[in-house]
């Protein structure tokens, strides 16, 4: 099975600050990975070079089947191929219903003109509602968003990842704030949605990755430190050192 | 829950999904009726002339103010050049308006002559009419179209687009944001105003072009009436506008510039264009303004480069954040509440007010007025006038959209609640 992503020899500076060093990385078609480190070890910075937001200074991101380079697009263009990414802090359209929001990130064309034509059918306006189910917000579609809770605002967001319906799913931290109840449906979640699709979970919390049960990699200072099972690394010397054992 | 759901996104007609849109046009329907009644052209002559003109012009602010709000209001693009595109609706109307009407009277001028005058002896009569003032006697290139009524209409709608897209594209390709945009689009208005003052423009440098009030061919009808025809089509215009906003604004497309105000990058990360939206609400809006203000100016009768002046796109700012912007109405409110009173205090019917030490005189301290008045906006009433609205609505039903009205889920729910 080839990767659907891969991301080779890849280095980006700030001001002369290494964010990330010469990191490879790959990940296959439906696949669940926990990416872990500590702070500043490039994490958001990796998600920001896939998603097109950073440009690396050298470097390959290959996607697909056809191989094709993700440094020549645009975002728009990225996610359109089908990179979908949850940002850290929840970012919904809070001045927007809770209806508008999923219909916003429902997998259409998303040419102006199209978009300017668009008129809901039937099956969009399910598909809404089955999504709104998923996410428990069935009840709050005429909702603003901003009227939500912070642990809702999470779940909109996720609804919106799944209804663009990405081929790679980045998840920046999906757990934080969230009860334990919420946080072990955000695991069923990403766990259900690995199955047909690959996915990428930023997280800090050791506890939420054991729970992933998936293979993990370790970041440190840009580059990949260790990659394996959470039983591999965190036995793993080096891991232990840089970022466990403090 | 169906039910519930139901109206959140269910495709409806447009009145129904914005009830306001109705009342919009009745009332402007209304008003265009009343005026005619009142006119001194159609009816019983209540309202002078002048007066209808005014109000003409102040139904061409507020379709201004209604582009200047879709690209502010709703897509979070403070330009502050939207009264480029309307001076330049005003330009291109203008010299058809004056070529056409200086023709007439060179002819006429030239019938006495034993011999009939050739095409060239006309052609040079009306430049040295038109370009005297600016000490040339021929026609510039950029009046190649001006004897053409469609070509000079299609100016109007044509070249403030193209302007806009043009000056869109570089803008928001290099994602020139927030004040530097601001900045760019009045950098863009000054230098046109500059290059417009000057005589070698070709467009009469800071003369204009005048005379815009009187239609070539139609000497014979009355100022009295012909204001009222321009009442009629300004009040179409500004029709046809909201109708056209309010279609963008209402379905998808609304919710995608709305996003974009709100959060720009997160909508690039949604697989939308970003760039693309904001150049079609950018250069939808230019064409509206160039065709408010093909309407104005010959309300107006001059069109002169101070028209361009950054200065008055600043004030269009101002009436939509007045007004309220991120709604239509707001946009078409504060423009017409803003402008009408300018027109009275600056018209010298205001009252002096006599404070013992000083005297207030209106016509000088009414812009000192206006501005405190928009700081006082911006700080105590973001919402603007349009706000009002909001509180009328919220004291006769409170919407929870939904949610319980008491602290447990045992509570009375909002339907109950209404039953």
């Amino acid at each position: 099975m080839s990767a659907l992503l891969e991301v080779s020899g890849v280095s980006v500076s700030f001001d002369g600050f290494k964010a990330i060093n010469n990191l490879s990385f790959q990940i296959g078609r439906a696949e669940l990975r926990a990416v872990i480190g500590p702070n500043g070890a490039g994490k958001t910075t990796f998600m920001d070079i896939i998603t097109g937001k950073t440009k690396p200074d050298e470097g390959r991101v290959l996607w697909g089947e056809k191989s094709q380079s993700l440094l020549a697009m645009s975002e728009s263009r990225i996610a359109q191929a089908g990179v979908g990414r949850k940002f850290q802090r929840p970012t919904v359209f809070e001045d927007q219903s809770v209806a508008e929001n999923l219909m916003l990130a429902l997998k259409k064309s998303r040419n102006p003109f199209s978009v300017l034509r668009f008129r809901a059918s039937e099956r969009d306006r399910a598909r809404v509602e089955d999504l709104a189910t998923e996410i428990g917000l069935s009840g709050a579609l005429e909702r603003k968003a901003g009227e939500l809770s912070h642990g809702q605002k999470q779940w909109l967001e996720i609804g919106m990842l799944l209804a663009q319906d990405p081929k790679l799913l980045l998840v920046d931290e999906p757990a934080a704030g969230m009860t334990p109840a919420e946080r072990e449906h955000t695991t069923d979640l990403l766990v259900e949605a690995a199955k047909t699709r690959a996915v990428v979970v930023v997280e800090h919390d050791m506890e939420f990755v054991r729970r992933l049960n998936c293979r993990v990699t370790v970041l440190h200072e840009g580059s990949v430190l260790a990659e394996g099972s959470i039983d591999h690394v965190t036995s793993d010397e080096k891991v232990i050192e840089v970022y466990l054992g403090r | 829950m169906s039910e519930l759901s139901a109206g959140a996104f269910r495709r409806k007609p447009l009145v129904v999904q914005y009830p306001s849109l109705l009342i919009f046009l009745g009332l402007l329907a209304l008003f265009t009726l009343g005026v005619t009644v009142l006119s001194e052209g159609f009816g019983i002559g209540v309202i002078s002339t002048s007066f209808v003109k005014t109000l003409g012009k102040t139904l061409c602010l507020c379709l201004v103010a209604l582009a200047m709000d879709l690209v502010w209001g709703y897509c979070g693009i403070l330009s502050l050049g939207h009264m480029a595109f309307f001076g330049i609706g005003g330009y291109a109307i203008g010299m058809w308006l004056m070529y056409a009407r200086t023709e007439l009277i060179v002819i006429e001028s030239l019938a006495g002559q034993a011999l009939p005058p050739t095409a060239q002896e006309i052609s040079d009569g009306i430049a040295t009419q038109i370009f005297g003032v600016v000490g040339a006697s021929e026609f510039p290139p950029i009046w190649a179209f001006a004897h053409s009524l469609p070509l000079q209409l299609a100016a109007v709608v044509l070249v403030p687009a193209l302007l806009a897209l043009v000056f869109g594209w570089l803008a928001f390709r290099s994602r020139v944001t927030g004040v530097y945009l601001s900045i760019l689009t009045q950098a863009m208005t000054l230098a046109l105003s500059l290059y417009l003052f000057q005589n070698d423009s070709g467009l009469r440098g800071n003369n204009g072009l005048s005379g815009l009030q009187n239609l070539p061919g139609l000497g014979d009808v009355p100022q009295s009436v012909v204001s009222v025809w321009f009442l009629w089509a300004s009040a179409l215009a500004l029709g046809l506008g909201y109708l056209a906003c309010v279609a963008i604004v209402s379905g998808k497309f609304g919710s995608v510039i709305r996003a974009i105000r709100d959060d720009e990058a997160r909508v690039r990360f949604l697989g939308y264009p970003v760039e693309a939206y904001k150049l079609f609400i950018f250069t939808f809006t230019a064409i509206l303004a160039g065709i408010a203000g093909a309407l104005y100016y010959p309300q107006a009768g001059i069109v002169n480069p101070a028209e361009i002046a950054p200065i008055a796109s600043i004030y269009l700012a101002v009436w939509v954040a007045i007004g309220g912007r991120g709604r239509l109405y707001g946009a078409v409110i504060g423009a017409a509440f803003v402008s009408l009173l300018s027109t009275w205090f600056t018209g010298g019917q205001a009252p002096d007010v006599n404070l013992g030490f000083a005297t207030i005189q209106w016509v000088d301290w009414w812009t000192v007025l206006l501005g405190l008045s928009f700081v006082a906006v911006t700080l105590f009433a973001p919402k603007g006038i349009g706000g009002l609205f909001d509180l009328i609505a919220a004291k006769r039903s409170p919407d929870r959209h939904g949610a319980d009205l008491g602290p447990d889920p045992g509570a009375l729910r909002e339907k109950e609640a209404n039953e």
